[in-house]
């Protein structure tokens, strides 16, 4: 069963449009990656089918109650890495949506929390200052709380710029336990085409030129796409 | 000591000032943590330069000044706002361009319509002696407000700080609550404005959220800290200034600086260790 539907979907950044007539479908507990130069529109996409920006053409489809729980993982600002607060403080803000009318967390929030900390190894460190924190660590508090806001669809926005090659496979070993085992659906924009085509199912590629490719990974493997990214990046 | 603050509470001016300064101090704290962490800090200095700007002109036509500058300043907090937001680069030299240009317009005003009175040095730089009951009751209306809104949306307000696209994605209207923020600022400024002096009203929003910065490291504990450094910094400024008679603004700034400069010394050996 699909739960997003993009159907011919026109996008302008700045006023040039970097993405014309898209059309794609993510399933339940697909595994998406969207890969691309820089500037190809990976960000400007993920941002539209949050609501942050509204697309200039185009539908895009989800079931409504979808994006009441949606999991996100925004690029790291340079605000968040020296902001005082404790990694339980962030990571129960993903209950944000939650709140409602109620002015504090409830026991239960809290509860949720505790588990996603453990989820992710860093219960230890629940009271200690997220700026002290290593970028790994951070990142896996940012998870943490991405998944206290969804039970379904992790949106992921190039999670592992600045991480060391140790970091990274963690995280894929992560995002591999989450996506088989907890059932999540994983949209995720990144830079490494080699390790996307490695870990998902589905790749939705973008070019510069507003022409993509979208379909499975082994679809994508033989294609004239494929062929020459993953040609020029095995080397 | 105790002879001099009795003697001190024995004016009802000094009264008066020091329930303001108590309440703007708070307020001052609270918002600027947010500010600060935002790296919008600049917009308080703004505000309080168009607040400047907009207190001369009412003076020379003989308005009350707080009607003409409590709308511009709202006016401005939202301009200083969304140009901050729109562009990060040229932000900071949009708000430099304003707040200079206010401070330049009221000058030329009041220059062309009574010459640079004592008025508008006192405007500038902070008079006690303005303090009257109606201060007090706009300042207590201004401090509840801003207290039960900060209480309400705690922790929208730290999902914001911390991570506005987070926040707006999981369906927060950020918009709303950075207006809100900025709504608060301008009114606590244009409030704290005539006593602690045009140019040195952004001191009080920055300073004690950048000293709770130096010790606290959960959310709560800044903004909990701040307010307490605040407080503490302008009841201590303000009792010294009326010992050594010297000016109360500059004095609750100085008071403020010594704050920061102690807990920043004392942050560096906690680190080390």
């Amino acid at each position: 069963m699909s739960i997003i539907q993009c159907e011919n979907l026109s996008i302008s950044f700045n006023k040039t449009s970097v993405l014309k007539d898209l059309s794609f479908t993510v399933e339940e507990g697909d595994y998406l990656c969207i890969v691309g130069e820089n500037g190809s529109g990976k960000s400007t996409l993920i941002k539209c089918l949050l609501g942050l920006e509204v697309p200039d053409k185009g539908h895009i489809i989800t079931e409504k109650s979808l994006f009441d729980h949606i999991g996100y993982l925004p690029q790291q600002t340079s605000i968040q890495r020296d902001f005082p607060a404790t990694v339980f403080e962030v990571v129960l803000s993903g209950f944000l949506n939650d709140l409602g009318f109620s002015i504090f967390y409830s026991k239960k929030h809290k509860q949720t929390a505790d588990k996603m900390l453990k989820l992710f190894g860093i219960y230890e460190i629940k009271n200690k200052s997220y700026r002290t924190l290593s970028g790994g660590q951070q990142q896996r508090v940012l998870l943490a709380r991405a998944m206290c806001s969804t039970k379904r669809l992790l949106l992921l926005d190039e999670p592992l710029s600045g991480l060391d090659p140790l970091v990274v496979s963690d995280f894929y070993t992560i995002m591999h336990k989450l996506n088989h085992i907890h059932k999540i659906t994983i949209i995720m924009v990144s830079h490494s085409i080699s390790e996307a085509v490695r870990e998902a199912n589905k790749i939705l590629h973008l070019c510069d030129d507003c022409s993509y490719f979208f379909g499975s990974t082994e679809d994508y493997i033989k294609s004239p796409f494929g062929e020459r990214f993953l040609g020029r990046t095995d080397k | 000591m105790i002879e001099a603050i009795s003697a001190f509470l024995s004016y009802s001016f000094l009264r008066n000032a020091l329930i303001v300064g108590i309440l703007v101090s708070l307020c001052c704290a609270l918002l600027g943590v947010s500010l600060v962490l935002k790296r919008y800090s600049m917009i308080g200095d703004g505000l309080s330069h168009v607040g400047f700007g907009a207190m001369a002109v009412a003076l020379a036509f003989n308005f009350s000044p707080l009607y003409i500058a409590l709308p511009v300043v709202i006016i401005a907090a939202f301009l200083l706002l969304s140009v901050s937001v729109k562009s990060k680069i040229g932000g900071d030299s949009a708000i430099a361009l304003i707040s200079t240009s206010s401070v330049a317009i009221g000058v030329m005003i009041v220059s062309m319509t009574q010459g640079m009175t004592t008025d508008i040095s006192s405007y500038m730089f902070g008079s006690i002696l303005v303090m009257t009951s109606s201060d007090v009751i706009l300042s207590i209306i201004s401090t509840l407000m801003v207290l039960i809104l900060y209480l309400l949306f705690y922790n929208r307000i730290f999902a914001i700080t911390f991570d506005e696209p987070f926040a707006k994605a999981t369906g927060t209207n950020t918009t709303l609550f950075n207006s809100l923020i900025a709504v608060l600022t301008a009114v606590t400024i244009v409030v704290g404005m005539r006593m602690m002096g045009a140019m040195l009203i952004s001191s009080l929003i920055i300073f004690p959220a950048l000293s709770a910065l130096r010790i606290c490291k959960s959310f709560g504990s800044v903004v909990l800290v701040s307010a307490i450094v605040s407080v503490i910094a302008f009841i201590i400024g303000i009792f010294t200034s009326f010992m050594i008679d010297s000016p109360a603004g500059a004095t609750v700034v100085i008071s403020n600086l010594v704050v920061f400069i102690l807990f920043n010394i004392y942050g560096k050996i906690f680190r080390k260790n």
